[in-house]
C-alpha cells in the first residue's frame, strides 16, 4: 500500500502531519506563552527566539505554533460544516429533483453571485464576533461550492441502472442517497475536501488580515501577517513567516488532494477504490 | 518471401500489452500468439471469436496499428511483399490511407458530425493524392450507388446526423473503398444495426467487395453473419487460432470442439407450454408517451402472461418494447390503459405500489455492470432484497445467499467479491440472483443476453429456463434477437412503431401466413448456412417485383 504512494503525496502527508502535530501539542511545543512579551520589538532570529519577535516583542515561533492551532481548527470545523451541508443537500437535490432541486439550486446561485469575501465582511460586521459565528459564516458560504459538485456528480450516478433497481425495490430516499449514491460519489468529494480546506485557511487568513477574523491577542496566521506587515518597510521578515506557513500548508494539502483525485475518480469500483 | 498469389501474408504474429493491475506489479500479457494466414485478392477472410479473442487486434495489426498501448512484439506482415511492420512511419501513413482501409463498428462515432459526408469520404484519398477531387467525388457517387444508398448524387452533401445508422455504415464502407485499396478491414460493421437493416448493409458490402475485387478481413462474433460474406474463416480464442478453413467446412463440419459449440449455439430446445390458468399479468390498451412529448411511444398495447410462462416481446430499436417494460414496472405512467397483476390493478406510478407489488415483479437489465452498485459486494447486492422484503439477517441471510449463489451456479466464495471482479456472464448471473431473492412471480428481462458473447448468453438462457421450471416464475422477455425468442418463448408479441403487430402462441406467431413486418423481420435473421444471404435477397427481389 505505502509503496504505491507517489513522492509528492508523501511530502504532502509529511508536512501536513508536522503542522497537525504542532497544532495539537501547541502548549507543550511552544517555548513561550501566547501573549507573553519576552523581548524587544522585532528582534532578529537568534538561539533564544528562533524566529525572532513580533511587533509587541512576543516570541514569533510560539505565536506561529498557537496560530497553527487556531487556523487549522477553525478551517477544519468550517470545512466539516460546508461538506456535511453541501454534500447532503446536493445529493438530495439530485435524487429528489423537481421543484426541490430548482429551489435549492437557484438559492445557491444567488449566494454565489455575491463575492464571498464582501458577503462575509458584511455579515460578520453585523453579527456578534465570536468563534461560532465565524465558523458558521465560513461554512455556509463555502457549502455552495460543495453543493454544486455533489449535485453534478450525483445527477450522473442517479440515472444508472443500479439506482433504478433500488427504486424498483421500493427503497427510501435515505438508502438511495447514503447507500447507493454516496459511496460512488465519495472519491471526487474527498478530493474536493482537501481543496476546500485550503480555501478555508486562505479565507480565514484574509478575514483576519482585514480585522474581522480572529481578534487579538489570540494568534492566527492571517492576523500575524497583519500585525507584522509594517515591519516589512524596515526590512523585518516577521510578516513573511506566517505567510510562508499558509502557502506551505496549502501546497502540501493540495499534494494529498491531487493524489486522492488521481487514485479514484472512476465508477468501476472494486477494492482499489475504497 | 511473399508470393504473387498471396498479397497479404501474416507470419507468426505476436501481439502483447503491458497491464497495470491495481494490486500487483505491471506485467506483460500476450493478446495474440503465433497467428499466420495468407489472403488472396478478391477473397474475404472472416475472423471469429468472443470478446477478448484478439480479432480486432489482428485486424488493426494489418494496418500496422496497435490500439491503446498494444504492441506488435513479433512476426511479419507482408503487403505486396513489403514488410509493413518494419516500414517507416511515413510509408505506413500512405499505406493506411490508400492501400489498407478500416471500417469501424460504430459509424456514428467514427464520423465527424461537423463535416459533410462527401468531404469525409474522400478526405484520406485526397490527403494521399490518390486522385483529384473531382475524380474522387465521382468515384464516391458511383460507390454510393453500388452500395444502394438513396439519391447517390446528393447524399454526400448531408451531415452524418441526417442519415440513418444503416446508411452511415454504408457511407463508411464507401469511404474505405474510395481510394481503391487492396485490403479492407471490416470490424463488426453490422453489429450495432437492427436485423432488418443488417441484411441490406451486408448485401451492399458483399456486392461492393465482389465488384471491386478487393481483399477483406471481416471481423465478427456472429458466425451466421460471417458465413454469408467470407470465403474462409479463422476461429480465434484467447489470441490463438482454434480452426482455420473454408467457410463451408467450418459451418458444416467443424473439427474443433470450440467451433462446434459456436456453430450449435442457440440450439436450445424449449417446447412451448400452454396453460388455461388465469393470466398473471394483463396489460390492457396501454398508450404512453414520455414526459414533455406528445409522441405516443406505445399505442393501444395489450398482452398477457400466464403464471410460469414466458412472453417474448420482440422488435427493433425504437419499437417501444423497453418502454412497455417501463410502464409495467411503474417507472413510466401510461396516459391510458391499465396493468393488472394477479387480478389487482397496479398503480400507474411507482410510488403508489405496495411493497408486495414491487417484490413480485422484478427486473433484470441489459448491462449487468451498471445494474449493480460497484461499491457493494455480491453478498450485499443479493442480501439486500432478503432483508428488505423478508427481514432476514445474520445466519439465515447468509444461508439464503449461499443457496441463491448455488442456484445461479456460482460457489459461496463469490459472496465477498465486488462486481468489478466478476466476468460479464457472472455479473448477469448475480443480477438474476438478486431478482430471485425477492421470490418474484414475474421477472422482466430487458435484453439480458444482448451484451454477452453467444456461448455465455446460451448459458444464461439455459439457467433462466431451469429456474423457471423450479420456481414457476413467469418471464417477460424483451429482445431484438429472434434466435433468443425461439429458444425460450411460450408466446410472442411482435412490436413495430409502438404497436403490437402480431401476438399469440409461439408456434402460431412463427408460422405463415405472416403480416408484412413479421415476414421482413423473420426473413432478415441470418441462418447458420453458407449462401443464405443469396436466397434471402432473391426472395426479397421477387417479392418487390410481385408488388
Amino acid at each position: 500500500m505505502l509503496r504505491r504512494i507517489p513522492l509528492s503525496a508523501l511530502i504532502g502527508l509529511f508536512v501536513t502531519g508536522l503542522f497537525l502535530v504542532a497544532a495539537i501539542f501547541a502548549p507543550w511545543l511552544a517555548p513561550y506563552g501566547l501573549t507573553e512579551t519576552v523581548g524587544d520589538v522585532w528582534e532578529p532570529m537568534s538561539s533564544t527566539y528562533l524566529l525572532g519577535t513580533d511587533n509587541l516583542g512576543r516570541d514569533l515561533l510560539s505565536r506561529m505554533i498557537y496560530g497553527a492551532r487556531t487556523t487549522i481548527f477553525i478551517a477544519a470545523m468550517a470545512t466539516a460544516l460546508s461538506f456535511t451541508l453541501g454534500a447532503i443537500l446536493g445529493l438530495l437535490a439530485a435524487v429528489v429533483g423537481g421543484w426541490f432541486d430548482q429551489l435549492l439550486s437557484r438559492f445557491v446561485d444567488l449566494l454565489m453571485s455575491i463575492p464571498t469575501l464582501i458577503f462575509a465582511l458584511v455579515v460578520l460586521s453585523v453579527l456578534p464576533g465570536n468563534l461560532i459565528t465565524l465558523i458558521l459564516v465560513m461554512g455556509i458560504l463555502d457549502s455552495t461550492r460543495v453543493y454544486r459538485l455533489a449535485r453534478s456528480v450525483a445527477v450522473d450516478i442517479n440515472v444508472m441502472d443500479f439506482v433504478e433497481a433500488a427504486r424498483l425495490r421500493g427503497e427510501g430516499r435515505g438508502w438511495i442517497v447514503f447507500r447507493e449514491i454516496l459511496p460512488n460519489a465519495l472519491s471526487p468529494l474527498v478530493a474536493e475536501l482537501g481543496l476546500r480546506f485550503i480555501f478555508q485557511v486562505l479565507f480565514l487568513s484574509a478575514l483576519s488580515f482585514l480585522g474581522l477574523g480572529i481578534q487579538p491577542p489570540d494568534a492566527d496566521w492571517g492576523g500575524m501577517v497583519k500585525e507584522n506587515k509594517d515591519g516589512i518597510i524596515f526590512g523585518i521578515p516577521a510578516a513573511l513567516i506566517p505567510a510562508a506557513a499558509i502557502s506551505i500548508l496549502a501546497i502540501s494539502v493540495n499534494l494529498i488532494a491531487d493524489w486522492i483525485l488521481n487514485r479514484t475518480t472512476d465508477l468501476k469500483g472494486g477494492r482499489g477504490g475504497n | 518471401m511473399a508470393t504473387d498469389a498471396a498479397f497479404l501474408e501474416v507470419r507468426n504474429l505476436q501481439i502483447g500489452a503491458t497491464v497495470y493491475p491495481p494490486d500487483a506489479k505491471p506485467h506483460d500479457i500476450r493478446i495474440v500468439e503465433g497467428v499466420s494466414f495468407d489472403l488472396q485478392k478478391g477473397r474475404v477472410l472472416g475472423l471469429i471469436g468472443e470478446s477478448g479473442a484478439g480479432k480486432s487486434t489482428i485486424g488493426l495489426a494489418t494496418l500496422a496499428y496497435g490500439r491503446g498501448g498494444v504492441q506488435i512484439t513479433g512476426g511479419e506482415i507482408f503487403l505486396h511483399g513489403e514488410d509493413i511492420l518494419s516500414a517507416g512511419k511515413k510509408s505506413v501513413r500512405t499505406t493506411r490511407g490508400s492501400k489498407v482501409c478500416y471500417v469501424a463498428q460504430s459509424a456514428a462515432a467514427a464520423f465527424n458530425p461537423a463535416h459533410r459526408l462527401i468531404d469525409q469520404v474522400i478526405e484520406a484519398s485526397l490527403e494521399n493524392k490518390v486522385a483529384s477531387k473531382s475524380v474522387l467525388t465521382q468515384r464516391a457517387i458511383t460507390l454510393f450507388e453500388s452500395l444502394g444508398l438513396p439519391d447517390p448524387q446528393h447524399i454526400g452533401s448531408r451531415y452524418p446526423h441526417q442519415v440513418s445508422g444503416g446508411q452511415l455504415q454504408r457511407v463508411m464502407t464507401a469511404m474505405a473503398l474510395c481510394s481503391q485499396p487492396d485490403l479492407i478491414v471490416f470490424d463488426e460493421p453490422t453489429t450495432a444495426l437492427d436485423v432488418t437493416t443488417q441484411i441490406d448493409v451486408l448485401a451492399a458490402i458483399r456486392h461492393a467487395i465482389q465488384k471491386t475485387g478487393v481483399a477483406a478481413l471481416y471481423i465478427s462474433h456472429d458466425l451466421a453473419v460471417v458465413a454469408q460474406i467470407a470465403d474462409e474463416m479463422m476461429v480465434l480464442r484467447h489470441g490463438k487460432v482454434v480452426e482455420h478453413g473454408d467457410s463451408r467446412q467450418i459451418i458444416e463440419s467443424p473439427r474443433q470442439e470450440y467451433t462446434q459449440a459456436l456453430v450449435n449455439v442457440r440450439a436450445i430446445d424449449h417446447p412451448p407450454s400452454t396453460t388455461d390458468a388465469a393470466p398473471l399479468l394483463k396489460v390492457g390498451n396501454i398508450t404512453a408517451s414520455y414526459p414533455g412529448s406528445d409522441v405516443a411511444v406505445l399505442r393501444d398495447v395489450s398482452v398477457q402472461i400466464q403464471p410460469g410462462q414466458t412472453l417474448a416481446v420482440v422488435g427493433e430499436s425504437g419499437s417501444g418494447k423497453s418502454t412497455l417494460a417501463r410502464v409495467i414496472t411503474g417507472l413510466l405512467s401510461p396516459s391510458e390503459g391499465v396493468v393488472t397483476f394477479d387480478d389487482r390493478v397496479l398503480s400507474k406510478s411507482l410510488g403508489g405500489r405496495s411493497r408486495d407489488d414491487l417484490r413480485e415483479l422484478q427486473m433484470i437489465y441489459q448491462m449487468a455492470d451498471v445494474a449493480m452498485n460497484p461499491r457493494q459486494t455480491v453478498a450485499t447486492i443479493i442480501g439486500r432484497p432478503l432483508s428488505f422484503y423478508f427481514g432476514l439477517r445474520g445466519k439465515q441471510k447468509r444461508q439464503r445467499i449461499a443457496q441463491l449463489l448455488e442456484s445461479i451456479e456460482l460457489g459461496p466464495e463469490y459472496a465477498d467479491r465486488y462486481p468489478a471482479e466478476l466476468s460479464g456472464g457472472q455479473k448477469q448471473r448475480v443480477c438474476i440472483a438478486r431478482a430471485l431473492a425477492a421470490k418474484p412471480r414475474l421477472i422482466i428481462c430487458d435484453e439480458v443476453t444482448s451484451a454477452l458473447d453467444p456461448l455465455i448468453a446460451d448459458g444464461i438462457l439455459k439457467l433462466l429456463l431451469n429456474l423457471q421450471q423450479r420456481e414457476q416464475v413467469a418471464y417477460l422477455f424483451v429482445t431484438h434477437d429472434i434466435a433468443t425468442v425461439k429458444a425460450i418463448a411460450d408466446s410472442i408479441a411482435v412490436m413495430y412503431q409502438g404497436q403490437v403487430v402480431r401476438y399469440g402462441a409461439k408456434a402460431e406467431v412463427l408460422t405463415p401466413p405472416f403480416d408484412d413486418y413479421t415476414d421482413l423481420l423473420l426473413s432478415s435473421v441470418p441462418e447458420m448456412e453458407v449462401g443464405w444471404l443469396d436466397g434471402a435477397i432473391a426472395g426479397r427481389r421477387m417479392e418487390s417485383a410481385g408488388h
